[in-house]
């Protein structure tokens, strides 16, 4: 019963099962990361690259650390310290790091779909940590296990998520998610930040943040992507903070047990309060902990995919 | 084709089997000091828990009990792929500890060679010992049982199980030929 897919291209692919299959295998590799020594040899002499075209200090941390936790050789390779400083397309690019027989090639790029043209033309096992606005699967399967963790289950939970959905890989990876492990997704943010006819994802939209969180079980909150796009949607940063913004005020209008998550990097006083970034409701640092085991997961069902190895 | 199953162990059997080992444990370490038991997912775990309740009532005591999922250190990714992984629970520390590590069925000796490369990776226990139910032969590495329930001979194409109810209590050990 080996995992059913060579890549790890988005959610909007992955079956439930697949997805429950994932968090099953990330529960076991979290217990690796609270040992003292925090090494298993299950990916002994696999190489992995992470060859990222935009800034990360979490995925890619993440990635590296799940990598080498299992004894794979992780290599990192930032696009800015590249030759693709000197003009290198990324087919080439790719092209050549295949011919140093990688296993795994995990890539964040700023073009949506530049994972899957990768995996049409490599051999090896491709993993999309992030292609423009398109998904961030890790991300999403990560959110997903800090919810299980905290709640319990996915199935019949209220998630709202709040911020600019229109530029949010995250989001609409979530999206997938949620709707697959049957929770119920709201999304909410101002007129400009929201796709039209984003409903048909099978979301429920709001334009005004207590809607949205009211009575909710896990408020999400995402950040405003100001390098995505030289225009401002919004008229200051201040005005959405007034309107969208989390602080403890309004978070009291979702339930008394909900959870606040935030993929990072959190822009204190934006969309999130200080306070409530602080507070005791919140699990962002429990997301990251778990971006660890869950990335681990990821490598090692496709390390051991049949996919994968009779290509 | 179908394929013949025989009892080579019933309930009573593996019992008293049970019973005994944990004598032989007592007797061989004389005593319960710095004992603890580790058992192999899945089936050594719940051995390991009946032979903890045979020591508490012999002694009295109830010996650490821990229980560890190997499919991260297999040797077999290659060839067998991404298998479904349990959960490794040691709730205490190994150094300096006498282990009593578990298994149900013995065969080519490789599960146990990962079980100890797991114990390895968590602490520094002062010794290992093997205790297994079945010993069904066809050792592929030098690894030996100190404790054994009982040695069946077995062809390759043979499988031996061991059957639990869902209480975790071994029902029965069947030898199935193909």
């Amino acid at each position: 019963m080996s995992f059913p897919h060579k890549h790890i291209l988005g959610i909007e692919h992955l079956s439930k099962e697949d997805i429950e299959l994932i968090l099953n295998t990330a529960e076991s590799f979290k217990e690796v990361n609270l040992r003292d020594i925090k090494k298993v040899p299950t990916l002994r002499g696999k190489t992995i690259i992470n060859l990222f075209y935009e800034a990360s200090t979490r995925t890619r941390t993440s990635f590296e650390i799940a990598g080498k936790r299992m004894s794979a050789d992780t290599i990192n390779i930032s696009a800015s310290a590249s030759s693709v400083v000197k003009g290198e397309t990324l087919e080439d690019t790719a092209k050549n790091i295949e011919a140093m027989n990688p296993d795994i090639i995990v890539i964040r790029h700023s073009a949506s779909g530049a994972p899957h043209y990768l995996a049409k033309r490599l051999d090896c096992s491709i993993i999309n940590a992030g292609d423009g606005a398109h998904e961030h699967p890790s991300q999403a399967l990560l959110d997903l296990f800090t919810i299980r963790e905290h709640k319990g289950k996915i199935e019949g939970l209220t998630v709202a998520i709040v911020g600019d959905i229109t530029h949010s890989r995250v989001v609409r990876s979530n999206i997938y998610a949620l709707n697959k492990m049957g929770a119920t997704v709201r999304v909410a943010g101002p007129g400009t930040m929201i796709p039209p006819g984003i409903e048909r994802l099978g979301v429920q939209v709001f334009h005004n943040i207590n809607e949205a969180i009211k009575d909710a079980d896990v408020v999400m909150m995402l950040r405003i992507q100001l390098e995505r796009q030289g225009k401002t949607l919004v008229p200051t940063l201040r005005e959405y903070s007034q309107f969208f913004g989390l602080n403890t005020e309004n978070l009291k209008l979702a339930k008394p047990d909900a959870i606040v998550m935030h993929p990072g990097p959190m822009n204190r006083g934006v969309e999130i309060s200080s306070y409530v970034a602080d507070g005791s409701q919140n699990v962002i640092l429990d997301q990251v902990e778990n971006g660890v085991a869950v990335r681990m997961a990821l490598l090692y069902l496709l390390a051991g995919s049949e996919e994968a190895r009779e290509a | 084709m179908a394929k013949t199953e025989t009892v080579i162990l019933d309930q009573a059997g593996v019992s008293r089997a049970l019973t005994r080992i944990a004598h032989e444990i007592l007797e061989r370490n004389k005593g319960v000091a710095d004992l603890a038991l580790v058992g192999i997912r899945t089936g050594g775990d719940h051995l390991a828990e009946m032979l903890r309740r045979r020591i508490l009532e012999i002694e009295g005591e109830e010996l650490p009990l821990g229980a560890v999922d190997i499919t991260m250190y297999r040797d077999d990714l290659d060839s067998r792929g991404s298998l479904p992984m349990g959960k490794t629970e040691i709730p205490f520390s190994l150094d300096d500890k006498r282990i009593i590590l578990v298994d149900d069925v013995l065969y080519t000796g490789r599960t146990i060679r990962a079980a100890m490369d797991a114990l390895i990776d968590f602490g520094r226990p002062r010794s290992i010992q093997l205790a297994v139910l079945v010993d069904r032969g066809h050792r592929e590495l030098p690894i030996r049982p100190d404790y054994i329930g009982r040695n069946t001979p077995t062809s390759r194409e043979e499988q031996v199980k061991v059957e639990f109810d869902k209480n975790h209590v071994p029902i029965e050990v069947r030898l199935i030929k193909p």
